[in-house]
């Protein structure tokens, strides 16, 4: 009833939850079920590979919510997606026990390897599963919200705002390369073995991560639809339009900010802690200022301020990644390119936009 | 014509002359010889006595090996070498010609032997040779070499120098090296005098001279003269390495600047966030490279060429960029940056097809490597001295550009008022591209900088966009100025963090530092007043 509710009105969320359905029956079926000789069967790598692109969706509808509805471009997502990521590592880490190389209980092998003779504090509990989860919300989501105090107070907005997004994943880049730091420094996390006693390598195992990639994908659309068709998402659309307008109205405009803004860097962790089980290994790479961009890309492409069209935009430009890298390594980088430039000049509406226009048009 | 006799006169006397005195160093030399391979050391005193008067111009070599022990001559023919030994064989050459001579063993040859006082001769008579050269640098040299080891044999003659010599520089390094002497021996007046003479020297020598007297000597007035000298010349030390992290400040603040101050015409005074200015700096590093390719003999001046090709080859791509993208997107600022972010993937590709993805190295010539002593703590690398004043160069001929021309005007005046701008009559298309070229073109001139001091290759530019971006904000959007204090104090900030912190944390400091900043002062250092404050 109160799904119905939110998707009234809404036929691309329609579809995209439809299609979610379809392929949390399917996909399973088609993975466990159908034999390997059958043409109908879908590999394991797939499945991991499909779950990899819902979570990108996960990350690209958080982005379009700050973007597409408040008008903050963030450049620096993919932080908060890889610290959700981190903390996710953090747990698988502390689940490795006494396979790792070193064959010690408590620390993972990198820390034996870098002569650490007990767990840091801040790696403390994260062998129990309900902490490492709130973990995975809070600090993204604490991090968000000090970032964006500091910076809706003062009024940084535009272009400002984006650069110094840019500056705050960049400045943590450098910090987790550090092997100070001790996150692993440069190979970050990995060889992880397995998750609330499953093995990872297992391939209901895998189905089992896609299956709760689908839930948070859809999950979280519907909480950020539901936000967006609220009277705060009616404030946010106003800010993004007029911000000094509504403040002039009487809104507290840095609030509505900052309260989007915090729970979309949640979901993005969110989104990040179900991408690195599926990938094996989170490192300092993640929080590369160039993949917070091609986050953005992804909304923009799919059509800002849709949400379900920054999904699709994840998933398609994700696949024509995996397809092109294979396939044309050399063309990936010109394709990509030029995507960037004439989905700007051309579709300032996303694939999203061009669609809408031709069903007017008919 | 008439001069020819002359001419012919004048060359002849001097070819006789010439062989003249050859024979006659013939003569003495083979009786040097004879001396040197006696078994008598009073000859052999000699024979070094002899050398030290003779022009051959090898004698310096002979008398070093002799000291070193490593003169000797052949058993067979009695002639003089200089061997050094390899593994269980000896490698020679002639000491008088200096001819290799290839591999012996050992028993073809017989050393020729010195004692304490033949040594001690020795090294006089070279110090002597030194110290009476005709150049400057090699008397400088001659004294600073017995700056670790003094002889006091050699005292008397530093004294008779001391007479004589003019040049400031080497009288100075005299008064040191006597005054080292004085320290080791002497009376408590003589050390006292000698602790105040070397009082402010840099030299390390000294430094551990003093030390030992601050333990050492019996004297406590004079322990207590060398703890004061010492401490003025720790000061001084502490000194210099500030004027060091100063200068390497200033050098990475320069760098900074250069790859900033395109950015700051096109982000600031257009509005246009330009993601692919880092590709566009690489584009001016890769016309280095290709310069330098195509006149592999004038590697000298090919620097001076990139510069002018450079700006060409990055304005052109940047008037491209502006005029098939950029063009469409004004007043959309955060599109521009997907758009250009485009570019720049498309520009790194292109150059690894063409290029390789491998790094490239670019030659530095030979006149900016090397560094400039100023003394013996500090010295400054040619190259980052180079780009400091290139770097104020670039600013003071784009300040000029803006100030002083009629292109400057009219940029300044899109800037402030589009639409006014226009109604007067400016073409602001036109500035638009032609602000955009000259933004891109001092780029790729940034790129000709960097590549003497990174390696050139396709991540040139990315590892640069994200301090470019800082230091124009920094700076202020919008103001020229504010970018070259800016991109100062951040390199200064940056050299000064990194002793203490290391250099991944003294960047991110300064990450976090222009993220709090920003909170304070949303527009910068030095925000831009008036109207289009607001835009």
């Amino acid at each position: 009833m109160f799904i119905m509710r939110i998707l009234k009105n809404d036929p691309g969320g329609q579809i995209l939850m439809s299609l979610l359905l379809i392929a949390l029956l399917v996909v399973p079926v088609l993975n466990l079920v159908v034999p390997e000789s059958s043409a109908l069967h879908l590999s394991t790598y797939s499945v991991t590979l499909l779950g990899k692109y819902l979570t990108y969706a996960l990350l690209a509808v958080a982005v379009d919510l700050v973007w597409g509805y408040l008008g903050i471009l963030s450049l620096g997502h993919a932080a908060f997606f890889a610290l959700g990521g981190y903390a996710m590592g953090m747990y698988l880490m502390r689940q490795i026990g006494d396979r790792g190389v070193y064959g010690n209980p408590v620390l993972p092998d990198f820390m034996v390897f870098l002569n650490y003779t007990e767990l840091p504090w801040f790696w403390q509990g994260f062998d129990m599963f309900w902490l490492a989860t709130i973990m995975i919300v809070l600090v993204p989501g604490v991090l968000a919200y000090v970032f964006g105090w500091l910076a809706f107070r003062s009024r940084v907005t535009g272009v400002y705002l984006s650069i110094i997004t840019q500056a705050l994943t960049y400045a943590l880049m450098l910090a987790f390369f550090r092997n100070e730091m001790g996150f692993g420094g440069n190979n970050g996390l990995t060889d992880f073995k397995d998750l609330l006693g499953f093995d990872l390598h297992a391939d209901s195992t895998r189905i089992g991560l896609f299956i709760a990639s689908a839930l948070a994908l859809g999950f979280g659309y519907l909480v950020c639809r539901a936000i967006v068709k609220s009277k705060l998402g009616r404030v946010a659309v106003a800010i993004r339009d007029a911000e000094d307008r509504t403040r002039f109205i009487g809104y507290r405009v840095e609030y509505v900010k900052l309260a989007l803004f915090t729970f979309s860097a949640a979901l993005a962790g969110i989104a990040g802690a179900l991408y690195v089980p599926q990938v094996g290994i989170i490192n300092p790479g993640e929080f590369s200022p160039l993949n917070s961009i091609e986050v953005v890309i992804w909304v923009a492409v799919g059509g800002r301020g849709t949400l379900y069209g920054a999904a699709a935009g994840a998933v398609l430009v994700n696949y024509a990644k995996t397809y092109f890298t294979g396939a044309f390594p050399e063309v990936w980088l010109f394709a990509l390119g030029a995507l960037f430039v004439l989905s700007t000049l051309y579709l300032p509406k996303g694939l999203v936009g061009v669609l809408k226009r031709q069903r007017a048009s008919s | 014509m008439r001069h020819w006799p002359k001419i012919l006169i004048l060359l002849l006397s001097l070819l006789f002359t010439q062989t003249d005195v050859a024979i006659a160093g013939d003569d003495s030399l083979h009786q040097i010889q004879v001396l040197l391979i006696s078994n008598n050391f009073v000859e052999k005193t000699q024979a070094v006595s002899l050398l030290a008067l003779h022009s051959h111009p090898r004698t310096e070599e002979i008398l070093k090996a002799f000291l070193e022990g490593e003169l000797y001559y052949r058993k067979s023919d009695k002639l003089l070498l200089i061997a050094k030994k390899q593994g269980r064989q000896y490698s020679i050459s002639d000491a008088l010609t200096g001819d290799e001579l290839g591999v012996v063993k050992k028993r073809e040859i017989k050393k020729i032997r010195s004692n304490n006082a033949l040594r001690k001769k020795i090294r006089i008579v070279l110090a002597r040779k030194e110290l009476n050269s005709v150049d400057p640098t090699v008397r400088y040299q001659a004294v600073n070499a017995m700056l670790g080891n003094p002889d006091v044999g050699i005292t008397s003659q530093l004294q008779d120098r001391l007479k004589l010599e003019r040049d400031q520089k080497v009288r100075n390094i005299l008064e040191l090296a006597l005054a080292i002497t004085r320290l080791e021996g002497g009376e408590k007046e003589d050390r006292l005098s000698a602790v105040a003479a070397v009082s402010g020297s840099l030299e390390p020598v000294i430094r551990s001279k003093l030390e030992s007297i601050v333990v050492d000597d019996p004297i406590e007035e004079v322990r207590v003269a060398a703890k004061e000298s010492l401490n003025k010349i720790s000061a001084k030390l502490q000194f210099y390495s500030f004027l060091e992290t100063l200068f390497f400040g200033l050098s990475l603040g320069s760098v900074l600047v250069l790859a900033a101050i395109g950015l700051a015409i096109t982000f600031g005074v257009m509005g246009v966030i330009n993601m692919a200015h880092g590709e566009l700096i690489m584009l001016g590093a890769y016309t280095t490279y290709v310069i330098q390719k195509a006149m592999p003999e004038f590697i000298g001046v090919s620097i001076l060429f990139a510069i002018p090709a450079a700006f060409i080859v990055s304005g052109l791509v940047g008037i491209l960029i502006e005029q098939t993208v950029i063009r469409h997107l004004y007043g959309r600022a955060l599109e521009t940056l997907l758009a250009t972010f485009g570019i720049s993937l498309i520009l790194q590709q292109a150059v690894r097809s063409i290029f390789s993805p491998l790094n490239r190295s670019v030659v530095t010539p030979d006149w900016m490597s090397g560094s400039l002593e100023i003394n013996s703590v500090l010295s400054l690398t040619y190259n980052r001295l180079y780009i400091i004043f290139f770097c104020l160069l670039v600013f003071v001929i784009l300040f000029l550009i803006l100030k002083r021309t009629s292109l400057g005007l009219q940029v300044r005046a899109v800037t402030q008022n589009r639409a006014m701008a226009r109604a007067m009559g400016v073409r602001s298309s036109w500035v638009d591209a032609m602000t955009f070229g000259l933004g891109s073109g001092i780029a790729g001139v940034a790129g000709v900088a960097l590549s003497q001091l990174t390696n050139v290759g396709p991540n040139l530019g990315q590892a640069y966009i994200v301090d470019s971006f800082m230091v124009v904000v920094f700076g202020g959007v919008g103001n020229l100025a504010g970018t070259l204090i800016s991109g100062f104090s951040l390199g200064i900030a940056n050299q000064f963090l990194e002793p203490w912190v290391g250099a991944v944390l003294a960047k991110i400091f300064i990450l976090i530092f222009i993220i709090l900043f920003i909170q304070k002062r949303p527009r910068g250092l030095f925000p831009q007043k008036g109207r289009s404050a607001e835009g």
